[in-house]
Formats: structure tokens, sequence, C-alpha cells
């Protein structure tokens, strides 16, 4: 009994201490040192974050260029898809136009009749859009982010919200000086407060770490409404985090919880990153 | 003169071909989300760790394993050092099953390549949900787990394939 112990201790060490011919730290020594530098990456030292900063650039680029291949295959993949499907979504997108051009009418009349009452009260939101290329976009099963090429140099900052053409899909949680990262709003720790439309009511979109979200924090009532209405989901503007009326998906008719982001967050090649400040009287 | 060449090339190339994965895929971060099957994905560099270390570890050293994981992170964007740790104990089970085993077996070390994925990514979890308060989806994990387990089989063919190759090169 005790020499089978006393076999499992040694093993045991030496797997630990023992180094192979070509190694040239013990696993003991090395295993340490991940422990050393997970807890130097959450200390606030500016040195640390420079150094983080500096490894981040040069593991984002060099990861854009190993994957360009991926990216081609993926590419072409989304292309032959694209051309398959090339009639049917001409008869449809033939629909959607004839729809469109009828409610645009009435949008430009209520865009002019809404900057018109934002001047009465002294009020505009001013936005300022900076067009980024998304250089990494490795949705791995447990984290849902971007990487996008717009850092501090470019006045990028944390917080800001990341949309594609006017959809949402997310805000920025890491800058880097020339790089910066996003997490997706199908992250499973994404919460944006949302404003569920046309029944005006405030709600929490959260994400589901899969490619749709979920409606969070609001009155049980909606539940009713959503089944005569279709619900679009925009942003609230609510925390002052991101601009309000931003859209972000549409509730799906069959589960009232969920939301069918507009944007599919797996083609993201450019991307906008939106600042915006409201002047106001007060 | 040529021959020493190309016998040199194809050496050098078999004997850092561990390596040279190793880092192709945390670069690449291989992820398959194109093909939109849900919960789909694997973890290849897991499956590459446990084999080279534990049938020649040699080619794959710690320091290129600790960097290796170091470099993950940053892509992932998880906390610089987790993915370190969980390669390095993988490494650590590995050198154990060295240590302990006379005769190896294929289906032994398939088990505790089932064993040393549950731990490890038992570990990533308790370190990023109850310290680093990171929400993660614990079904993907398991799944995760599950493929990574069932492809060990067919990986363990191709690189057995590669190390016999190195051995033979290496021996010449």
């Amino acid at each position: 009994m005790a020499t089978g112990r006393d076999d499992f201790v040694i093993a045991f060490r030496s797997a630990f201490l023992k180094k192979k011919d070509k190694q040239k730290f013990s696993l003991l020594t090395l295993l340490f040192l991940s422990i050393f530098v997970i807890i130097l990456s959450n200390l606030n030292f500016k040195v640390i974050k420079f150094i983080k900063m500096g490894i981040n650039e040069v593991v984002y680029r060099t990861s854009f260029l190993i994957s360009a291949p991926e990216n081609k295959i993926k590419e072409i993949d989304f292309k032959i898809k694209d051309h398959l499907k090339i009639y049917d979504n001409y008869k449809r997108i033939e629909i959607e136009l004839e729809t469109l051009k009828q409610k645009k009418l009435s949008n430009d009349f209520l865009k002019l009749e809404n900057t018109k009452l934002r001047n009465l009260i002294n009020e505009s939101i001013q936005s300022e859009k900076i067009l980024a290329k998304v250089l990494i976009d490795k949705e791995s099963p447990f984290l849902k982010s971007i990487v996008l090429n717009k850092g501090s140099k470019d006045d990028i900052k944390i917080g800001m919200a990341v949309v594609d053409r006017a959809y949402l899909v997310g805000k920025v949680i890491e800058v880097n000086y020339t790089n910066s990262r996003a997490l997706l709003l199908s992250d499973l720790n994404s919460k944006i407060p949302v404003l569920l439309e046309p029944i005006g009511m405030q709600a929490v979109s959260s994400g589901t770490g899969k490619d749709y979200g979920e409606i969070e924090y609001t009155k049980e009532e909606y539940e009713s409404k959503i089944n005569t209405e279709e619900i679009i989901v925009y942003t609230s503007g609510r925390g002052g985090l991101f601009k309000p009326g931003l859209p972000v998906g549409k509730i799906d008719k069959d589960n009232v919880k969920k939301i069918n982001f507009f944007s599919d967050f797996r083609q993201l090649e450019y991307v906008n990153i939106i600042s915006y400040t409201i002047k106001g009287s007060n | 003169m040529s021959s020493l060449n190309k016998i040199s090339l194809s050496s050098f190339s078999y004997s850092y071909f561990p390596i040279v994965i190793l880092f192709l895929s945390v670069f690449n971060e291989f992820d398959f989300n194109f093909l939109k099957i849900e919960y789909f994905s694997f973890n290849f560099v897991h499956i590459l760790i446990f084999f080279w270390t534990l049938k020649n570890p040699n080619h794959l050293g710690y320091v290129s394993i600790f960097l290796a994981g170091i470099i993950n992170d940053v892509i992932v964007g998880i906390p610089v050092g987790v993915s370190s740790l969980c390669y390095l104990l993988i490494c650590l089970v590995t050198a154990y099953l060295r240590n302990i085993t006379l005769s190896p077996n294929f289906i032994n070390d398939w088990l505790t390549f089932l064993f040393t994925i549950f731990l490890i990514n038992s570990i990533q979890i308790i370190i990023l949900n109850l310290i680093f308060l990171i929400e993660i989806n614990y079904m993907s994990y398991l799944v995760n787990s599950g493929f990574t387990f069932l492809f060990y089989p067919l990986f363990f063919v191709i690189f057995n394939y590669v190390n016999k190759k190195i051995v033979i090169i290496l021996n010449d």
C-alpha cells in the first residue's frame, strides 16, 4: 500500500520537476509563471497595461495575416450560397422595395418633424462615425467578440457602439493603440438597454451565446402585445452609453423572448464605430 | 548534395511540425462557425498538445506551449494566462502518464484524455466564471469537450503517422 503511494508521489514529482533533453524549464516553473501572468494581467498598473497593449497589437496583426486563407474560404462559401439563392432573393427584395418606398415617404416627414421639435427645445444629437475593418472575427464557443483595426490613435474609447450599416452589433470593450476589441450582442456577457417599439416598452437585450438575443427585465404584459404586433428592438440610450434609436433586431413571433438580430455577425467585414453627443439647452 | 539537402529539409519540417501546427492553430483559431452547426466545436489544440507531449515531448517544448496559451488568450479575449495554465496541466497529466506507463495502450490514453479535458475545462470554468465573473455557456463547454474526445482517434492516426516519419527520418 505504502509502495503504491510512493510510486504515485515519485511519478508525480518527476512529472512536475523533471526536464526532458530539450526542455529549458520544468513544468512547475511554467505553471507558477502562468498563475503569475493571470494575476499580473489583472492588475491595473500602467506598465502592465502598455505591455498588454503591445502583445495585443502584435498578436492581432499576426492572427489577421495567418487567418487570411481561412477567411478566403469563408468568403467563397458565402458567395456560393448567395449565388444559389439569387432568384429567391430577387423576388423577396422586389416586394420589400415596394413596401420600403411607401414607408420612406412617411419616414422623411417624421424625420423633418423630429428635427423641428428638437430645435424647439434646443436639443440636437450629433454623432460621428469611424469606419473600421474587422481584423479577427473568431467567435469562440465561449466568447463572441471581434477585433477592429481602429484604436486609441483614432479616438476610439471603451463603450462606443459598433454598427454594421445601420444595425447595432456590439460595443467596444478593449482599446489598444491601433486596434480594439468589440463584444458582440450575441455574447452571454452583453447587456444592452433597449426600447421595444411600437409598444414603447423599456427592456434589456441580453446575449445568449448563440446567434440570437433575449429580452430580459421587462413587464409581463408585453407578451400579449407582441402576439398582435411586429416589434422592433432599438437602443433606448438609457445610461448614456449608446445613441438612442439604433436598430438591434426583431422580436420572434413564435418566441416572444427571442430577438433575431438584423445583422449577421458571421459576415462582418467593415463596421462603423459611433460616438455621439446630445446638445441641449440644459 | 541535393539529396542531403532534401533529407535535412524534410527532417527539419517534420521535427518542427507539432510547433508549427500548434502556433498556426492558436493564431488562426479554427472555429468552423461558417458551417453554422449549432454548438459544434472541438479543441484541436488540446488534442495536439496531449498527443505530442505524450508520444514525443522532445518536439513540443513546454515554453512553446506556454507561449501558445498566451496567444490563444489574447485572440479569444479571456484573461491572459488561463489557457497557458490549462495547456500546461495537460502536459502535467501526460508527463505523469508517461512515468507510470510501461506498455502504451490507445484506450488508456483516450480515457485519460477524456479525464484531462474535463479537468482542464472545469478549471477554466472556475477561473473565468467564479474568479473573473465572466458568464459562460456550460453547454458549449460540454459539447466542445465531447467533440474533442470523439475527434481524438482521428487525429491520433494522423499524428502517429507523422511521429513515425519523424522517428524514421531522424534515425536515418
